[in-house]
């Protein structure tokens, strides 16, 4: 080794060595107050607009997402309600057939792309490093990149639309309706390209969160150990980087066969329609468990703390969320059984979209029997999990429905599969969520929400969503298919399309409320404690909301429930710099201590790479130049990301 | 913290770097290159997909690409691993000195593998719109050679800064080494490309 | 259709507003035999799906409600949180067991009918081709000689009892062919050929519609089915093999003249006349159908005039441009179209 080093290098690594002494570290030495002075400035990001814009605090990053997917939320509700009133009367001439193709386009694009795996993106990036014992994720300004180029993604999408030349291809965008023989313009393109912004942005967040969670943990903290939180959000993160890639690939292929006459799904030269529905359903049934798996991970939360004891079964949750994963790659043909392929292949996917069912009912075995085995606590997070349960098997046993070829038959492409993706999407990750905000409010933010105000906001969403959506099952088989800007009057879809209108508006009620709760608490709710719930796992034995270094000493873990175990102290660990940003990484499995991590300070280059980036993107939806000459300012940009800001040797590394 | 703490074990002389699995770069890297490698395993189904709708591959009697090129580029990617394993085994060791006389070649290498590629393109024999077999045999090619040209991106940022005081850190020393376990991957994954574009249409 | 929960009233209220209409286009018509096995393995995983339901709840009402005396429970304030009940996993067990059971019988009861369905169309008597376009269906007779071979548009006529194979191909982007009363839906994708068999049981007429998202008036995209007695049936073929009858009043000679003449003929054909498009529907026997339009409309007087004079009002961006008749050339063309029976 020393035989290359030069001189002059050697001296300069002695004198270095001698540097690191002097550093200044957390121990029972530096402790309390003015432990945490130090670490406020050294861990705080500048002040101002600059500092705002720079920031590469998880938790900063994760509101972020949270109130921008939820902002989503809200526009995507606004055009279902439009939706609903038109469809609150047969033969209505409310709304134009084009326009009302693009409302559908745009709530299912809204809903699906940018809030319901953004929202859980957010709440994992913001809570997971202090359920890990940590102080910021992995890679935190590869966080900022993935949260702007989700902004940006959400911009150019609403921003079509407002400019009227939205996609009117549904969210799906089949070929070869979605091509340019019969969607001309640029509103399929614009669609395209907001999927290539959101899922950068998703498989950004993806390496992180599999990085922070593999990497980042207390020690102590075994993969046995980890809370099933992070378990659901590890499995998330690598069933993201496996088929996110899907839909990339099929939209660019779908922008190119649009902008530069290439043929993939042209059949008159050989391509195929079917092509993109294999890519895009590869990717999109997995979504769905995207956005599902975050949920279940919530209600093991909940469950835990309102039952006062440990999910029943930890290695059976584990092994149902990791099988769930597995398992849902194997099922996407069950969209495509209309499609004519042999079926005796289809009976594959019958089998495989059955067995998906197995886990999950096992979670909910689990989580019942924790219930039964603990003391439940009525109070609105656990509300949820109740309505969650009741909500959503029905729409789980109505996919066991689905999933027989000849039922498919008649239901697929019916309001009955509207029924069933709402039961399971709203009943099964919206009331979840719902409940998980409330649950981890004080965290975020320091005060409660207000309880009586939830408790009735529940009542009408849990009750408002059965009528708008269960009427759909039967319209469904009453012959309603989807995707029709009217129905004609006379064979009975009058009575459940009303129903299911007025049940829109009580469940855009309930979460009018539920906003109205959230900005009312944050100056007028109870100020929280650290712990206002009792709960056991590490985020709660940070100050609410969290000081921005998260924990004045990184927490050593003993069991699965640390601060149920803790017994009035925290054991941990000492050493970690303390004027300068540090993280521990430990083993991936064991999570012993094995390296100290220099983390990054607020830089502007996540934003102007995703700046760069994001006019990359968008000029290539005009010409393909736009991918060579775009592509310069995006090198130029993450070049600058990676360059540190002083080319001089550090005593202990910085990032800079 | 509402609970006070009980001082364990210090970890103030653990290291700031280290190489392979314990760097977590190394995992961000191996997480960047499972996404890679789905994307060109997804390309190479829809290739396939592609294929079994034809009686013939190429179909209509269309010339397979002309070989030469695609197999330069293969021999001149194979032989790039032999500066690029010095360049590894150099970080692993602080070998600086050759860190930073051996990138220039593996730089100079990328250039030469660019100009090929751009041969390559030009002997493929079909134009991207001509029918669904052009258009997925370019995309392939297309795909690959962004991935060419970002590595060899990474690697000239990379050289400028080992060329700097900085290059004896041991954090740029993992950098480098991981950078090279990178464009190990870039000519393995070449190697199913190749043979999807060169050599399954002349079976 | 009741699946625990909530009051069973609605669901069944709406059931019974469903039977007033004789499943004109519902999944409950029961008019083929296809249309009856769907019901009946839908009623056998209703059941088992509901069964499986009222398992869940009972256990989360159980759960909810059960007394717990002080000191009982394994929970963190009674010091027992690592602790669980001893029968839970005996529990586990048997519901993964019960579940996966169920599960397989299910899977096994749709293999059977998906079986059976398939062989049941073994043989067809009868062939029809259905092409798809943005919003229309052609509809051929496929026969073994030209001269018996009928072509018709967004209505087809089936005999009772005989086994139909339908063949789909699409002219445009994906359609998706579904008669909800008679059988499950089929897709008709441009450059595949798929198709489905049918084997009408009860005579009657029966709407169906496109099923999958094919552009703007993807809504407006229907289809009647007429199942007739074989003899009215054979009746009908015979019918629809002549040619269209020449125009007998002024008026519609008028008609004929203008439809032939001028741009309706660059896109419909009517046999028997000059008029020989194929980008749009053949209305040869165009008034004897009982809707317009796929289904946008009844068959009357007065909606031919208003699909005549201002078809984009009725159906915005359908094929067919409004131009603007004179009043004079709207009343001919509606009289000769009347005559097309």
């Amino acid at each position: 080794m020393s035989a290359h080093v030069p001189e002059r290098v050697r001296r300069e690594d002695e004198r270095l060595a001698r540097e690191r002494q002097k550093i200044a570290r957390d121990g029972p030495k530096l402790k309390g107050a003015k432990l945490e002075a130090r670490l406020e400035r050294t861990w705080s990001r500048p002040r101002g607009i600059i500092g705002w814009l720079a920031t590469v605090d998880h938790k900063e990053i994760g509101r972020r997402y949270i109130v921008t997917a939820l902002l989503f939320l809200a526009l995507g509700g606004v055009l279902a309600l439009a939706m609903r009133v038109q469809l609150a009367q047969p033969d209505s001439a409310l709304i134009s057939p084009q326009r009302y193709n693009e409302l559908f386009t745009m709530h299912g694009s809204t809903m699906m792309f940018l809030f319901a795996v953004p929202v859980m993106e957010g709440v994992a990036v913001f809570i997971i490093p202090l359920m890990l014992g940590t102080r910021s994720t992995a890679f935190p300004r590869l966080n900022a990149f993935s949260y702007f180029m989700y902004l940006f993604g959400g911009l150019l999408l609403w921003g079509a639309f407002l400019l009227n030349i939205g996609p009117d291809i549904g969210w799906f965008a089949y070929t070869p309706l979605s091509g340019p023989q019969f969607s001309p313009g640029k509103r399929a393109d614009i669609w395209a390209q907001m999927i290539t912004f959101t899922e950068v942005s998703a498989l950004a967040a993806a390496v992180v969160l599999v990085c922070t969670i593999l990497k980042t943990r207390a020690p102590g903290m075994t993969l046995a150990r980890m809370p099933l939180f992070a378990w659901a959000m590890l499995v998330v993160a690598v069933m993201i980087i496996f088929s996110m890639p899907a839909v990339a690939l099929a939209s660019s292929m779908l922008i190119s066969d649009r902008l530069i006459g290439t043929n993939f799904y042209n059949a008159y030269e050989h391509g195929d329609a079917l092509l993109w529905q294999h890519l895009f359903w590869f990717f999109g049934h997995p979504e769905v468990y995207i956005i599902f798996l975050p949920a279940t991970g919530f209600v093991s939360v909940i469950t835990e703390t309102f039952c006062r004891r440990p999910v029943f079964a930890y290695p059976i949750v584990v092994l149902a969320l990791i099988s769930t994963g597995i398992l849902a790659f194997g099922l996407w043909v069950h969209h495509m059984f209309a499609t004519g392929l042999p079926r005796v292949g289809y009976s594959f996917y019958t089998s495989a979209s059955m067995t998906v069912a197995i886990p999950t009912a096992l979670q909910i075995f689990c989580w019942l029997a924790t219930m039964w085995d603990g003391r439940p606590r009525f109070q609105v997070p656990m509300l949820y999990v109740v309505g969650f349960i009741v909500t959503f098997v029905i729409g789980g046993l109505s996919g066991v429905i689905i999933a027989s070829v000849p039922l498919d038959l008649q239901l697929h492409d019916t309001y009955f599969i509207v029924a069933h993706f709402h039961y399971v999407l709203i009943g099964g990750a919206v009331f979840p969520l719902l409940g998980i905000l409330t649950y981890w409010y004080p965290k975020i933010t320091g005060r409660m929400m207000n309880e009586t105000l939830g408790k009735i906001g529940f009542w009408m969403i849990f009750l408002g969503f059965q009528l708008t959506f269960f009427p759909m099952h039967l319209a469904g088989l009453l012959g309603m298919p989807r995707r029709v800007y009217t129905y004609p009057a006379g064979v009975g879809l009058e009575l459940p399309n009303l129903l299911s209108s007025i049940g829109a508006f009580v469940v855009a009620a309930a979460v009018v409320l539920f906003v109205i709760n959230g900005l009312f608490s944050l100056y007028r709710g109870a100020v929280a404690p650290s712990n206002p719930w009792g709960a056991s796992t590490l985020e709660w034995a940070a100050a609410s909301p969290p000081r921005p270094y998260n924990f004045a000493h990184i927490p050593v873990v003993e069991s699965r429930t640390p601060l149920w175990d803790a017994e009035g102290e925290l054991p941990v660990v000492t050493g970690l710099r303390v004027d300068e940003k540090e993280i521990l990484l430990t083993t991936v499995v064991a999570a012993t201590p094995d390296l100290r991590e220099p983390v990054p300070g607020a830089s502007l280059w996540p934003l102007i790479a995703a700046i760069a980036v994001g006019v990359l993107f968008v000029s290539s939806i005009f010409s393909p130049w736009a991918v060579v000459f775009g592509a310069i300012p995006a090198a130029i940009a993450t070049a600058a990301w990676f360059w540190p800001k002083e080319l001089k040797r550090h005593p202990e590394p910085v990032i800079s | 913290m509402i609970l006070e703490p009980r001082f364990t074990d210090s970890v103030a002389d653990l290291p700031t770097h280290k190489f392979g699995p314990s760097s977590l770069t190394w995992w961000g890297i191996i997480g960047f290159m499972i996404i890679e490698g789905a994307f060109f395993g997804l390309a190479f189904a829809a290739y396939f997909f592609l294929m079994g709708h034809e009686q013939g591959w190429p179909p209509e009697g269309r010339q397979a690409p002309n070989l030469l090129w695609g197999t330069l580029f293969l021999i001149v990617m194979l032989l790039s691993e032999i500066p690029n394993s010095m360049i590894k085994k150099a970080a692993r060791e602080r070998d600086v000195p050759t860190i930073r006389g051996l990138m220039p070649v593996i730089i100079g290498i990328g250039g030469v593998l660019l100009v090929i590629r751009g041969f390559e393109f030009n002997n493929l024999n079909c134009r991207w719109t001509d029918d669904a077999y052009s258009s997925v045999i370019w995309m392939l090619l297309f795909l690959h050679t962004t991935h060419i040209i970002t590595d060899w991106g990474d690697t000239i940022v990379l050289w400028l800064l080992m060329r700097t005081d900085l290059g004896w850190e041991g954090r740029r020393l993992v950098d480098t080494d991981e950078n090279c376990l990178y464009w190990r991957y870039v000519w393995l994954l070449w190697i199913p490309v190749y043979l999807m574009i060169y050599w399954v249409p002349r079976l | 259709m009741t699946v625990g929960g909530r009051a069973s009233v609605v669901p069944l209220a709406l059931a019974a507003s469903a039977c007033s209409y004789q499943h004109y286009q519902s999944t409950f018509g029961n008019a083929a035999t296809e249309a009856r096995q769907f019901n009946i393995l839908f009623v056998i995983f209703l059941v088992i799906c509901a069964i499986m339901y009222l398992a869940v709840i009972a256990f989360l009402v159980a759960s909810i409600a059960r007394r717990r005396r002080a000191g009982e429970a394994n929970t963190v304030e009674e010091g027992r949180h690592h602790e669980s009940n001893p029968l839970m996993r005996t529990a586990l067990i048997s519901w993964g067991a019960v579940v996966g059971s169920g599960l397989v019988a299910l899977a096994i009861a749709s293999f059977i009918a998906d079986r059976s369905m398939a062989s049941a169309a073994a043989n067809e008597k009868l062939s029809i081709t259905v092409t798809g376009n943005q919003w229309w269906w052609d509809v051929q007779y496929n026969a073994g000689d030209n001269s018996k071979m009928v072509r018709t548009a967004n209505e087809i006529h089936l005999p009772v009892g005989v086994p139909v194979r339908i063949y789909l191909k699409s002219n445009d982007v994906i359609h998706s062919f579904w008669v909800p009363s008679l059988a499950g839906k089929q897709d008709l994708i441009p450059g595949r050929d798929t198709d489905i068999t049918v084997v009408p049981r009860k005579v009657g007429i029966y709407r169906g519609q496109c099923a999958e998202f094919c552009g703007a008036e993807h809504a407006k995209m229907a289809l009647v089915v007429d199942v007739d007695s074989y003899r009215d049936f054979i009746k009908w073929w015979q019918h629809q093999l002549q040619p269209a009858p020449a125009p007998a009043t002024p008026l519609a000679k008028a008609g004929y003249a203008f439809v032939t003449s001028r741009n309706c003929s660059v896109c419909h054909a009517i046999a028997g006349t000059p008029a020989s498009g194929t980008v749009g529907p053949d209305l040869t026997h165009f008034a004897s159908r009982r809707t317009i339009a796929a289904g946008a409309m009844p068959m009357s007087e007065g909606n031919l005039y208003g699909w005549v004079e201002d078809p984009q009002s009725i159906k915005p961006g359908s094929k067919m441009p409004t131009i603007g008749l004179e009043p004079n050339e709207l009343h001919a063309v509606v009289a000769y179209l009347e005559t097309l029976k």
